[in-house]
């Protein structure tokens, strides 16, 4: 049975980086469906979340309050770092040709990336312990609460997320908006606020994955977000960008894929291995395992 | 407006602008003899033509075609180490390529084979990703070509005779200036040719609307592939010359923040705009080389640069304006024949130039 508890504990590893992915992949795609655009810069925004947190820790613990709470400063500042990127670099181009905003994003994202290198110069700092590690164990499979809590964490704010897309009415407008642009103005949506708190929510998401991730992985530096960023963008598009609930599928894939490769293939071969599921998925189903396939009109 | 078509004015201007290429070849010839250009700056000069090479490489995919593609790198790469290995088993097999005084003829020869040999592979490369990856458009083709681009770098650093994660070392230095920089001419020329051809037409009539193109008669897959391949050629070339200056490889060199740079420079180069991408990858050379002594603030103040000019100029620096150096002097000469509107006079240039 040995080696069945080990694939139990690989699984489990692959849902808890997929959930991150995930996490990270629903900022990457609410983006997309709203802006078409490919927000470089989203992966460098766990940095800055983790960058927060690592500073708010010590400040939390001083007075009094329970070191989780780094999340809620994480999630502000990554949030209004979300919002002000828009504001300033990406909503002078939104009529631009789309590979100059693209271009904008990677250069928003190399800024953030030298300027924390600059401030907190580029060696790993770690990260304080947020959680109590306390290591549970089922029937011979073993887990850690980070585990446990960064799964739980992840789908309640899916769920929350999906909630809020389909009951409120800004959910509503953010599904118009998506939609056609064009059309939602004329229907009296205020598109600026609408696009504003998707990045914010987007950004919002990174801050906690940002946060899951350094309890599991406890170290800070300003390249931390850009393979991450990458992961997790691929998961969007393998679940097809754009579609919330393609999002979380594909983050899970990733997860599953790369920690099953890990284990049982070879580690340096995870990420060809992930980059060529991609490549398959998008030749057999272009717009991704939940993707629409619309038709082209002449 | 008075259009020049002609075989003599075609002539002139091919004379004019080979006149103008020996002059700058001597003008930095001139320089490095005199000892102003030391060989630190000659490098760079290198790394300059290498990027020029990348940057009019992609701009066939980016600029010409329309899409975007983030894997060059990965050609790149190819490239370098199809060229690397073929000058290294020349070395060890006893051919005498460099003495101390030089490089010897055969090290020139072994130098143009790697560099077609490099060109070939990455070429073949180029094929068997261009056509499926090629069936999406816009978005996806960025990211399939991006996965390519960094399977391409992990089977590198994974299999054996690339020297794996190590990279390979004791590369022949095989690339001289004079070479170098004949070849990026003479690159540049058939680029430039290219474009102005019925293949450039055809794939630029793809770029603006791909199905009325179809229509039209003209094999959208075959002209798309065409592009692509072509491209995987050049940025093999370029990484043949990356290869035999730099004298080590390492696989982590070309990784996907590669192949952003090359399409940043094209895109702020002006897409479409060879002659733009010429002086965005001069520019985005030699900026962090004089940036050097701020090295701390060198990346932020590169970064904040780019998007300040994609925000004020969003279609790059030249646009679709490719500078031209004949109608620069006829313009010269008759200041007065000039005053057709701005949309008239680049459709006259590009006509110039045929």
């Amino acid at each position: 049975m040995d080696g069945f508890v080990i694939f139990i504990n690989q699984i489990i590893n692959g849902i808890q980086v997929g959930s991150i992915y995930a996490l990270v992949a629903l900022g990457y795609t609410m983006v997309y469906g709203i802006v078409k655009l490919i927000n470089f810069a989203h992966g460098d925004f766990i940095m800055v979340g983790a960058y927060v947190s690592l500073f708010s820790v010590p400040l939390l613990v001083r007075m009094g309050v329970p070191a989780w709470l780094c999340i809620v400063l994480a999630l502000a500042a990554c949030a209004l770092l979300g919002v002000v990127t828009e504001r300033v670099a990406y909503k002078p181009l939104r009529n631009a040709p789309r590979i100059t905003a693209l271009i904008t994003a990677i250069a928003v994202s190399l800024l953030l990336e030298n300027l924390c290198m600059l401030l907190f110069s580029s060696s790993s700092k770690p990260f304080p312990t947020v959680f109590n590690k306390s290591i549970f164990n089922l029937g011979g499979v073993q887990f850690n609460s980070i585990t446990l809590i960064t799964i739980v964490l992840s789908v309640i704010s899916m769920i929350l997320l999906q909630l809020f897309v389909k009951k409120t009415k800004m959910g509503k407008a953010m599904r118009a908006v998506s939609e056609d642009g064009g059309a939602s103005i004329l229907m009296g949506i205020n598109s600026n606020t609408t696009i504003s708190i998707t990045f914010a929510i987007g950004s919002g998401l990174a801050a906690i994955a940002a946060v899951m991730y350094c309890s599991a992985y406890p170290q800070v530096n300003p390249y931390m977000g850009s393979m991450l960023g990458l992961k997790a963008f691929i998961a969007a598009v393998l679940g097809g960008i754009g579609i919330i609930p393609g999002a979380m599928l594909g983050g899970f894939v990733i997860g599953l894929v790369e920690s099953l490769t890990k284990a049982y293939i070879s580690s340096q071969l995870a990420d060809a291995v992930v980059f060529g599921i991609l490549i398959i998925v998008l030749l057999v189903k272009p717009t991704g395992i939940l993707g629409k396939n619309i038709g082209e009109k002449v | 407006m008075k259009l020049y078509v002609n075989q003599k004015t075609a002539y002139r201007s091919y004379v004019i602008n080979l006149i103008a290429v020996v002059l700058v070849f001597l003008l930095l010839k001139g320089l490095m003899s005199a000892g102003i250009i030391n060989s630190y700056v000659a490098g760079v000069c290198m790394t300059v033509m290498i990027n020029i090479i990348l940057a009019a490489s992609l701009t066939l995919t980016t600029g010409l075609l329309g899409q975007i593609a983030l894997g060059h790198a990965g050609f790149m790469s190819v490239g370098a180490y199809s060229a690397a290995l073929l000058v290294k088993h020349a070395k060890d097999s006893g051919v005498v390529l460099s003495t101390p005084d030089g490089i010897t003829p055969a090290g020139y020869g072994y130098f143009l084979l790697s560099l077609l040999l490099a060109g070939v592979v990455a070429a073949f490369f180029g094929l068997i990703v261009g056509i499926p990856a090629l069936r999406l458009k816009g978005d996806y083709l960025a990211i399939i070509t991006l996965g390519f681009g960094e399977i391409i770098r992990v089977i590198i650093e994974n299999v054996k005779f690339t020297g794996g994660a190590q990279g390979l070392s004791g590369i022949p230095r095989l690339a001289s200036f004079d070479v170098v920089f004949w070849l990026t001419a003479l690159i540049i020329a058939i680029l430039f040719a290219f474009v102005r051809s019925r293949h450039g037409r055809a794939i630029k009539a793809i770029r603006e609307d791909d199905i009325a193109s179809e229509a039209c008669g003209i094999s959208n897959t075959y002209y798309k592939v065409m592009a692509f391949t072509m491209s995987a050629f050049f940025a093999g070339i370029a990484g043949a010359i990356y290869a035999q200056q730099m004298a080590v490889l390492g696989a982590k060199t070309f990784n996907f923040l590669k192949s952003i740079d090359i399409l940043v420079i094209v895109v702020l180069g002006g897409l479409g705009s060879l002659t733009g991408s010429i002086v965005a990858a001069t520019g985005l050379t030699i900026l962090p080389e004089a940036l050097r002594s701020f090295s701390e603030y060198r990346m932020v103040i590169y970064s904040l640069a780019l998007i300040i000019v994609m925000i004020f100029k969003p279609s790059g620096l030249f646009g679709n304006y490719e500078f031209s150096l004949t109608h620069l002097l006829s313009k010269l000469r008759r200041p007065k024949s000039n005053t057709p509107a701005a949309g008239g006079e680049s459709k006259q240039k590009e006509v110039t130039k045929a």
